[in-house]
């Protein structure tokens, strides 16, 4: 590796300030990355039990559905669903986790009255659409949580990659770099005292041989 | 903080159709390409949270790697009318290789599967 700098006290100075912010600048990065990646661990187990959670009961509130289609005709089941049920509201905030900027939702479920959980006549539809309903409106919150939870780790990973990056840039180059640059100069000024300790050495043979 | 905003469900028609009982809006597509252009359309109008059936994502990555980077909206996969394809779940995979550098987690899942 090429060091180009001038073998002075002043740089070897400038030069040994820097390693030791690099190295606190890497035992801070290491931190974040451990706590980092501390969190997304607990993050992702929580986003796999969630699916598999959320799928099976998705399944199920599907064929259910399938069922009332066979039950009623296509045709019926969408006129039934024409007018849609009232909004669904979800409160959305941004919690900063770790300098990550994460959403965090909280699923407010329309108020239910059986009229609006069941948005469509009883007369002309059939059970199974009625239990494909409640069986989707009890999973939203965790369908909601899951895209949160998912988002989150997603958000995570990238940012555990670039502190990686960080970590490993610091750790591999800009240290190792400092470090041998230090021991450049140490060793060159060391070397210039000791080529001057030499001259002066033989400067006084010279004036004592002269003298006497 | 962003007070009300609304969740969407994207995919084929049969898929979705049942979430309409659910008070979402919902997106029926016939194809990736519809469901692409629903997809940016809903990043664009400040939707918070979208879903996408899983048959129609396949074709999708990039859009859904693009909108992977922002805080918002947060885009989930559910399984299509015709069950799961697998897909969410070699997603989260993908994201803890990308973090962790290697697949720790789905190992052992696989493992007690088995």
């Amino acid at each position: 590796m090429e060091i180009r700098v001038n073998a002075t006290r002043m740089q070897l100075l400038r030069t040994r300030k820097r390693l030791r912010t690099a190295v606190r600048g890497h035992k801070l990065l290491k931190d974040k990355r451990d706590e980092l990646m501390k969190k997304f661990l607990d993050l992702i187990r929580r986003a796999r039990s969630l699916r598999e959670e959320v799928e099976k009961e998705l399944s199920l509130a599907s064929r259910d559905f399938v069922l009332a289609q066979m039950a009623m005709s296509r045709e019926a089941v969408e006129e039934a669903l024409m007018s849609s049920a009232s909004q669904a509201d979800l409160k959305v905030r941004m919690v900063p986790a770790m300098n990550v900027r994460v959403p965090e939702f909280s699923w407010e479920s329309p108020s239910m009255t059986a009229r609006e959980a069941y948005p469509y006549g009883f007369t002309t539809t059939v059970s199974e659409l009625d239990r494909s309903a409640s069986i989707l409106a009890g999973i939203m919150p965790k369908l909601v949580e899951l895209a949160q939870v998912e988002k989150a780790c997603e958000l995570l990973a990238d940012e555990i990659e670039k502190t990686r990056r960080r970590v490993n840039a610091l750790e591999y180059v800009l240290i190792p770099r400092l470090s041998e640059t230090v021991r450049y100069i140490t060793m060159k000024l060391d070397e210039m005292e000791r080529g001057n300790a030499t001259r002066l050495m033989k400067l006084k043979d010279v004036v004592r041989a002269k003298g006497a | 903080m962003i007070p009300m905003s609304k969740i969407a469900v994207i995919g084929d028609r049969d898929s979705v159709l049942m979430y309409r009982t659910a008070g979402v809006t919902v997106f029926p597509c016939a194809n990736a390409e519809e469901a692409g252009e629903a997809l940016r359309s809903i990043a664009r109008e400040g939707y918070a949270c979208a879903f996408l059936t899983e048959n129609l994502a396949g074709e999708l990555q990039p859009v859904l790697q693009e909108l992977g980077h922002a805080p918002l909206p947060a885009v989930s996969l559910i399984p299509s009318g015709s069950g799961s394809l697998g897909l969410a779940r070699a997603r989260l995979k993908r994201i803890v290789e990308k973090a962790v550098g290697a697949d720790i987690l789905f190992q052992e899942g696989a493992g007690k599967h088995e």
